[in-house]
């Protein structure tokens, strides 16, 4: 674009059927895409519709496609993702659209259910607050994918999932793994078959989209091979009994 | 994929690894000089070694293509439910069927 | 088909392991059924394998050595990655597995011409 302050941005409008739009953005010195977004909304078109809540990056509500790659909009700032002035806005990838930018994450959040990434206590209230030792190995593991916000984005950037719908996808097994790790923990044999079905962990091929893409630089393909070695030693173990 | 199919993928794979170096470095020793059917022929033919070499290969072998394949027909072509398992089983019994009478061809006397 | 989010190290290499593995599925029937000629008709396999001297012949065999060897490495790093505890590394993994097949189908290739 000939005009250095000013930015051409294609933003998809309608669900599953429709069309970008290009909006004429003015470019600012500190400006994310979400505030692109934000300013479209209140100065352009107020009919567009998105998601967003803390604009920190803490709740993992923003994320959208931005030029075909999945990420985080509060914390993705314009002058990192524009090429020759123009960007593309596309709601998130895998998941049902409602409207505009706006996903269904239903699905996303059905499957941590599915794969048991809840917690399965092993105690009441009524006892004492059990110590758990920071170094030791379980802790260690949950520490790795704790930091997960439920963005999504992994769940965009995984071409099993878009080719398997049954597929739990990273952040679900991520979140089984750290919760099987938990030595409070008392559902470890149901995490294990619930993460060994058709859906399972085993369907992950380790391309790492889902590594490259978070952005809390979590690594849900190694949490996913976690899973895959305790499934398999659990098979042997359960032979040899 | 399921844990089950997941563990045979991994279980045929780790059987053919040793056999397919074996394979590679048999095909570099086997090539010098030009191929010939004397040639295989007498390497293999009444040999119990290389019938039982070349038989576990080819069943290994065709268990490993056939869920493979499975995998790629499903994230691919979207094939479901019977369909893919259907296609599963043609493939493993074509296969089999080829490889076995490739196997007794060179090994048969 | 290559969008952003695709290129990276380790997505190339699972998309090498697929196409390795669905081509070798795809050739195996043929190798088979010229094999299966060398009982019942010896000059038939001879008639065929008068084919490996010719120069395409002997580019595409020099091919299929290197997707043989490398789905194999291929696949062994990946079943390192899933069961050994160690999993950094994972790039160096994959473009050793590379460097190995290369090396194999090219030591094949040397010997073949």
């Amino acid at each position: 674009m000939a005009d250095k302050h000013q930015m051409s941005v294609s933003v998809w409008r309608g669900a599953a059927a429709g069309s970008f739009q290009s909006f004429d953005v003015k470019m600012e010195e500190n400006q994310t895409v979400l505030d692109v977004v934000a300013w479209i909304q209140q100065h352009a078109d107020p009919t567009l519709s998105y998601r967003y809540a803390c604009r920190v990056g803490m709740c993992g509500s923003c994320a959208m496609m931005v030029n075909g790659t999945p990420r985080w909009t509060c914390r993705t700032h314009v002058k990192k993702v524009l090429v020759d002035g123009h960007m593309e806005i596309a709601p998130l990838r895998n998941l049902p659209v409602i409207k505009d930018l706006a996903t269904d994450m239903d699905p996303f959040f059905d499957k941590w259910v599915a794969a048991e990434g809840l917690h399965h206590p092993t105690q009441t209230r009524h006892d004492p607050i059990e110590a758990i030792d920071p170094a030791s190995a379980g802790r260690v593991e949950v520490n790795a994918g704790i930091e997960c916000i439920n963005c999504s984005v992994c769940y965009a950037a995984c071409d099993t999932v878009a080719g398997n719908p049954d597929y739990l996808g990273p952040a679900a097994l991520q979140r089984a793994w750290s919760v099987y790790n938990d030595s409070k923990d008392a559902g470890k044999q149901a995490i294990l078959d619930a993460v060994s079905g058709v859906g399972g962990c085993h369907n992950c091929h380790s391309q790492g989209s889902c590594a490259v893409h978070c952005p809390n630089e979590l690594n849900p393909m190694n949490a996913i091979a976690g899973l895959k070695r305790e499934t398999a030693r659990n098979f042997f173990r359960r032979r040899a009994r | 994929m399921t844990f089950r199919l997941y563990m045979v993928q991994r279980i045929s794979a780790l059987i053919m690894a040793p056999l397919v170096l074996m394979h590679i470095a048999v095909m570099i020793y086997a090539i010098q000089g030009g191929l010939s059917a004397e040639e295989i022929l007498g390497r293999t033919q009444g040999s119990v070694l290389w019938f039982l070499f070349y038989g576990t290969f080819v069943v290994a072998v065709s268990i490993h293509a056939a869920i493979g394949l499975r995998t790629v027909l499903s994230e691919w072509a979207g094939l479901r439910g019977t369909a893919l398992n259907a296609a599963a089983w043609a493939v493993l019994a074509l296969l089999l069927i080829l490889g076995m009478q490739a196997v007794y061809g060179v090994t048969a006397t | 088909m290559i969008r952003g989010y695709r290129t990276h190290t380790l997505w190339v290499a699972f998309l090498l392991h697929r196409i390795s593995g669905v081509a070798l599925a795809l050739f195996l029937p043929l190798h088979f059924w010229v094999l299966s000629y060398a009982l019942t008709a010896p000059e038939t396999l001879d008639g065929l394998l008068l084919w490996t001297d010719l120069g395409i012949v002997k580019f595409s065999e020099f091919g299929l050595v290197f997707l043989l060897s490398v789905h194999m490495f291929g696949g062994l790093r990946l079943m390192a990655l899933e069961w050994l505890p160690w999993t950094s590394g994972q790039k160096t993994a994959a473009a050793s597995a590379v460097a190995a097949s290369t090396l194999v189908a090219g030591v094949f290739f040397l010997r073949a011409i």
